[in-house]
């Protein structure tokens, strides 16, 4: 077995984060501009550039909202620079995140113009950079880790063996109080009723259906052409043998184990509010919608299975890719951290790979960079509900 | 055990995965089944990439196909024994 407990940083609020980050926070679309210019100022800092903020309204406003404030709180963020156009939405997000305790600052561009707002916030960019970069790691419990998983150009091979590693992988740690997620709402499509069966009670069950059947509902019958066998499953796992979404829904389920059950629903990006466990979040099935969101709900390290070679990052959470695709492990090795491709030839068994995946995993927690850091993968994608105004 | 050229993940499956690259049509498959490690033989018809399956009965169009012990969904052209199954010969029942 793997040694249980990792190095961390450990925040005001008490969560623990896996990375220091500084980051530099646009609340909108225009503000991206100022954010990447103050990142180019001040070493050790982190532009987290996204394409909206303006003219949401509603529900999809909401979810803005709690996106940024869920990736400025995160605790892989030390300290926290945040630009808007406006005054009024940028104290927003700055007031989300300064319930955590941690440093952060506000800056609107209007009245001012992007070169002052530039100085003055490189300026303060550069005493967050001061004052985080000297913290110290400390040693934590695995019950200070929480693991979100999605899979990505998924293959025959992911059901296989690198989806059953993470659910063993949960199996193993969520009895010792680890912070679990799965989500991919359209992707349980053909597993619905297994996917009810797991959850921890009845109750949580019809949450997770109502949610399911929501997204088919709103989503897929309204837009949807002939079917969606363009999309789910995508060309890619088509390439890799996936047949129908029902193949792709068992395949992708493995993730959650044999054992564990998931004890609450959570809306998009909402953080977890029923102490340890598996959660389900409505997410959509594309990977960095579906990683930043799962981000922004708190989570610091990132399971991902592949089998044709996803290659998705985030900018705050380290993702962690495993696949056991010989072929994909052959063609572009690059990208993987834990090759299990021992399952499919029956040298290493499901435990195994599970282990292997865990001790990447703390390493990780310590500060190993993943594939995907060391490529500079920094996929940050809001999820759109619906049109702005 | 020898490395296998087949996976199957259920007894009850009626399709089987191919897990090395380059099976070519007439070859004869080492197949295990990963629930129970039981193993059999099957010859394929086809040249078949990695990832993709393997009829290990003959199907005819409307028949239910079985993976995980599941239905995966239904063949809508006539499939012998040991020919590719895919897209053009299996469509989900959703959607």
């Amino acid at each position: 077995m793997t040694n249980e407990t990792f190095f961390g940083y450990k925040r005001e609020n008490n969560r623990v984060g896996v990375r220091n980050h500084v980051a530099i926070l646009p609340v909108d679309d225009i503000s991206n501009a100022a954010c990447e210019a103050v990142a180019n100022n001040i070493q050790g800092t982190l532009a987290l550039p996204h394409a909206y903020g303006r003219l949401q309204f509603g529900a999809d406003l909401e979810l803005h909202f709690r996106t940024l404030i869920g990736t400025g709180s995160n605790p892989n963020v030390a300290a926290c620079v945040v630009i808007g156009i406006e005054p009024g939405w940028t104290q927003k997000i700055v007031d989300g995140i300064a319930e955590t305790g941690k440093p952060v600052v506000g800056f609107s561009i209007e009245q001012h113009g992007d070169i002052e707002t530039i100085a003055t916030a490189s300026r303060q960019a550069k005493e967050f950079v001061h004052m985080t970069s000297g913290l110290q790691r400390e040693e934590c419990d695995i019950s200070d880790l929480w693991v979100a998983a999605k899979c990505g150009e998924s293959d025959t091979t992911t059901g296989l063996a690198s989806c059953p590693a993470v659910g063993n992988m949960y199996d193993k740690w969520i009895p010792k109080g680890l912070y679990g997620c799965f989500g991919e709402t359209t992707e349980i499509t053909g597993a619905e009723h297994i996917c009810e069966a797991r959850a921890v009670s009845p109750e949580i069950g019809k949450k997770f259906m109502k949610t399911w059947q929501a997204y088919q509902d709103e989503v897929v019958e309204p837009y949807k052409t002939s079917d969606l066998s363009d999309s789910q499953p995508t060309k890619g796992n088509i390439l890799g043998g996936l047949t129908t979404i029902e193949e792709k829904a068992l395949g992708n389920l493995e993730k959650i184990g044999k054992e564990v059950s998931y004890i609450d629903v959570l809306e998009p990006a909402e953080a977890p509010s029923t102490g340890p466990g598996l959660y389900f979040m409505d997410t959509s099935s594309a990977a960095a919608e579906c990683n930043t969101i799962q981000a922004a709900a708190g989570y610091t390290v990132h399971v991902f299975p592949t089998g044709q070679g996803n290659i998705v990052g985030n900018p705050i959470m380290p993702v962690v890719k495993i696949t056991g695709n010989p072929r994909t492990v052959r063609t572009m090795g690059e990208h993987i951290d834990v090759d299990v491709s021992g399952v499919v030839r029956r040298e290493m068994t499901i435990s195994e790979a599970g282990d292997a995946l865990m001790e990447i995993v703390l390493l990780t927690a310590n500060g190993r960079l993943t594939a995907a850091e060391a490529l500079g993968h920094k996929e940050f994608v809001m999820t759109k509900l619906y049109r702005s105004a | 055990m020898s490395i296998p050229h087949l996976l199957v993940h259920d007894r009850q499956d009626n399709v089987g995965v191919v897990v090395v690259e380059g099976v070519e049509a007439g070859n004869e498959l080492f197949v295990v089944v990963t629930e129970d490690n039981s193993d059999f033989k099957i010859t394929t018809k086809h040249d078949i990439p990695i990832g993709h399956k393997v009829a290990l009965t003959d199907f005819s169009e409307g028949d239910t196909v079985i993976k995980y012990g599941v239905d995966i969904g239904r063949i809508v052209q006539d499939t012998k024994k040991g020919e590719h199954i895919h897209t053009h010969n299996l469509k989900t029942k959703r959607w």
